[in-house]
């Protein structure tokens, strides 16, 4: 087992660079999830780490020792492919093993091995077939009964539940997450799909356009988005975004219809700054006409059986809010928009950087 | 498997009726012909066949000569099919795992195909002429050495290598093809798991392009037997002595040369027995080994 340090690495093809600076630490035996849309270069990276793309700048270092220049086989990584990667015309048996063999384990204990790997994620009855005979789930199984054959210090998953139905993608995911629990090898887990990051990650990494976005725990990374982009990523249905402009008392900001929704002490953005404010759908509650703090026009309501979604406008920006309790308003009707003071986020209008993360640099010098 | 109904058999007929009259008048008819000259004897000077029964076969194969072009052919469709697809699957591993320069000579290697064989075997005759072409040069060093229009076994492996150089094209491209149609994840899979690119090329790319050596195999070897007579006329003529006097060729110089049509026809229709025995055993047997995936 070992812990991957990743020192300003970046990966260019010619003269394009999709990533650069990437900077990351992952512990012994945890449980990385790096998040983030196709083409942010996520994949890459893992196989930056795997060893199957080369290093272009920076360094990336497994268990103390930099692997830029180490051929897959030399680094103990094992990986878990999008696709499988089943060898087709090997047995299932053949495939798991397949590993052991290039190391010329003998075949006695190599078979024995395969039987028990086997054993463990429930492949016993499937030795002798070939990928071919086998349903989704099974050959996902196979897969990563290879990777964990070799017990290795490093597991990577490129996107490996992405093919699956979605109940599927769901027992996998726990089976993945018990497994890990099991052997505690450090793992690093790519996926476009938020509900994967945050249910198994230990720590997300949060990736756009090549570059890492935000580093934290699911719950940090919910609670205190870095950023305009993290914040509208993570999250579903997403968060409400609505643009305003700091008032010269710099506590509260000033929305572009003259609203006004107060900021708390943490936050002091420069006056006249324009700013971002944030709302996820599930802290916004809807009451009648001068019953919150914002008002809104009600468009229509979705029927999600625990509770509604409900669609409103202020001004022109659509607002979504995710609420339990029934209410029958028209559509037009003007209402009032309920939510606690600390479910407000700001971000720097320009920049999209989280304020009270990242204060204004003139913030500093004026008093509080 | 995609299929076409047509309402009306007439249009079927109608879409159906140019490719079976080409192969009506290049196969079934000149073969139904072959048939009656090998069973009959045509008068010296014209006036008709007088039916013989199995004796052209009978004389054909009391004849060393036969036996000894049989033999060569033999010897060249197996060494020539065992070249050329030794020779095209390496080529295509190297383009595969783009060495440096591949996108020309990937290009450079489909040419030989489309050069006709007596100009393959013309240029050849230059490469290997014992007193002015480039392999001349060994009887600079050894008087003698070389000399192809001498020694029956130069002039076999002259063609023997003139031939594969043909088809190493044709094979080349189905390599290639098929070697680029194993997903890329598979080998990076096998190089996870340890394996160098020599055994992952044993243990991966070998077994999944099975299917395309079989064909190929199939392919190659029906062509050395049917397809070598121009690079056999232009480069040795058969000689010297029958060295180089492929099934093909003899049936043309008996033929044609000698005038013998009853002898060259039983020898075609022998020669399509082999052709059509030796498909049927590669599919009965040969393809039990192959995996299709």
């Amino acid at each position: 087992m070992a812990e991957i340090a990743i020192r300003n690495a970046g990966k260019t093809y010619g003269k394009t660079t999709i990533m650069q600076g990437i900077n990351l630490d992952i512990r012994n035996g945890e449980f990385v999830v790096i998040l983030g849309p196709s083409g942010c270069g996520k994949s890459s990276l893992l196989r930056m780490i795997a060893g199957l793309e080369e290093i272009s700048s920076g360094e990336i270092a497994i268990g103390g020792q930099v692997v830029n220049q180490l051929e897959p086989r030399e680094r103990g990584c094992a990986m878990v492919f999008q696709n499988y990667a089943l060898y087709p015309h090997m047995t299932v048996g053949e495939n798991i093993g397949y590993a052991l063999k290039v190391a010329r384990m003998p075949k006695a204990e190599r078979l024995a091995k395969v039987a028990a790997t086997a054993q463990s994620v429930g492949l016993t009855e499937f030795l002798d077939r070939k990928p071919g005979q086998l349903s989704g789930g099974q050959r996902q199984r196979v897969a990563m009964a290879r990777a964990i054959i070799r017990e290795p210090k490093v597991f990577l998953f490129d996107e490996p539940l992405s093919n699956l139905d979605a109940k599927l993608r769901v027992q996998m995911r726990h089976e993945i997450r018990r497994i890990h629990n099991q052997i505690h090898a450090t793992s690093v887990f790519v996926t476009h799909d938020q509900h994967e990051g945050m249910t198994l990650a230990d720590r997300l990494v949060v990736m756009n356009k090549g570059t890492i976005e935000q580093i934290g725990t699911p719950e940090e990374v919910y609670e205190h988005p870095a950023s305009v982009y993290v914040a509208g990523f993570i999250g579903s249905p997403a968060m409400n975004f609505l643009p305003g402009r700091v008032d010269d008392s710099r506590a509260a900001v000033v929305l572009d219809d003259g609203q006004i929704i107060p900021l708390m002490s943490a936050i002091r953005p420069a006056a006249g700054q324009l700013v971002q404010i944030g709302l996820r759908p599930e802290k916004l509650s809807l009451a009648p006409l001068g019953g919150g703090a914002l008002t809104a026009r009600f468009d229509f309501a979705e029927e999600l059986g625990s509770g509604r979604l409900y669609h409103l406008k202020i001004e022109d920006v659509p607002i979504s809010v995710m609420a339990a309790e029934k209410h029958s308003f028209g559509e037009g009707q003007t209402i009032g928009l309920r939510f606690p003071n600390d479910a407000v986020h700001v971000f720097d209008g320009a920049s999209g950087l989280r304020l009270d993360l990242h204060p204004a640099p003139t913030a500093a010098m004026v008093p509080a | 498997m995609r299929r076409a109904y047509f309402k009306t058999s007439w249009i079927a007929a109608l879409l159906l009726a140019p490719q079976l009259l080409i192969i009506f008048v290049f196969f079934y008819w000149p073969s139904a012909q072959a048939v009656y000259w090998a069973f009959t004897l045509e008068q010296p000077w014209g006036g008709g066949n007088t039916w013989v029964g199995f004796d052209n076969f009978r004389n054909i194969l009391a004849d060393p000569y036969y036996w000894s072009s049989v033999r060569v052919s033999v010897i060249y469709a197996i060494a020539a099919t065992a070249l050329a697809m030794g020779m095209s699957l390496i080529l295509a591993m190297f383009v595969d795992r783009q060495l440096a320069g591949y996108k020309a000579y990937r290009v450079a290697l489909i040419w030989p195909y489309a050069i006709a064989a007596p100009a393959v075997g013309l240029a050849f005759r230059f490469i290997f002429n014992p007193n002015a072409g480039i392999f001349s040069y060994v009887n600079t060093v050894i008087p003698g050495l070389w000399d192809p229009t001498q020694i029956g076994w130069q002039a076999l492996v002259t063609i023997i290598l003139a031939g594969a150089w043909k088809h190493v094209a044709y094979s080349f491209i189905f390599f290639l093809a098929a070697l680029q149609s194993i997903p890329r994840s598979l080998t990076e899979a096998a190089a996870m798991d340890g394996a160098r690119p020599l055994r992952r090329m044993i243990d991966l790319q070998l077994p999944l392009l099975t299917p395309t050596v079989f064909f190929l195999f199939v392919i190659n070897i029906t062509d050395s037997f049917t397809d070598s007579f121009g690079i056999v006329d232009t480069l040795t003529g058969g000689g010297p002595f029958h060295a180089t006097d492929l099934m093909v060729y003899k049936i043309y110089s008996d033929g044609f040369r000698g005038f013998d049509y009853s002898g060259a026809a039983a020898q075609s229709i022998i020669l399509m027995v082999l052709v059509m025995a030796l498909t049927f055993v590669q599919f009965r047997y040969v393809e039990r080994r192959v995996h299709y995936t």
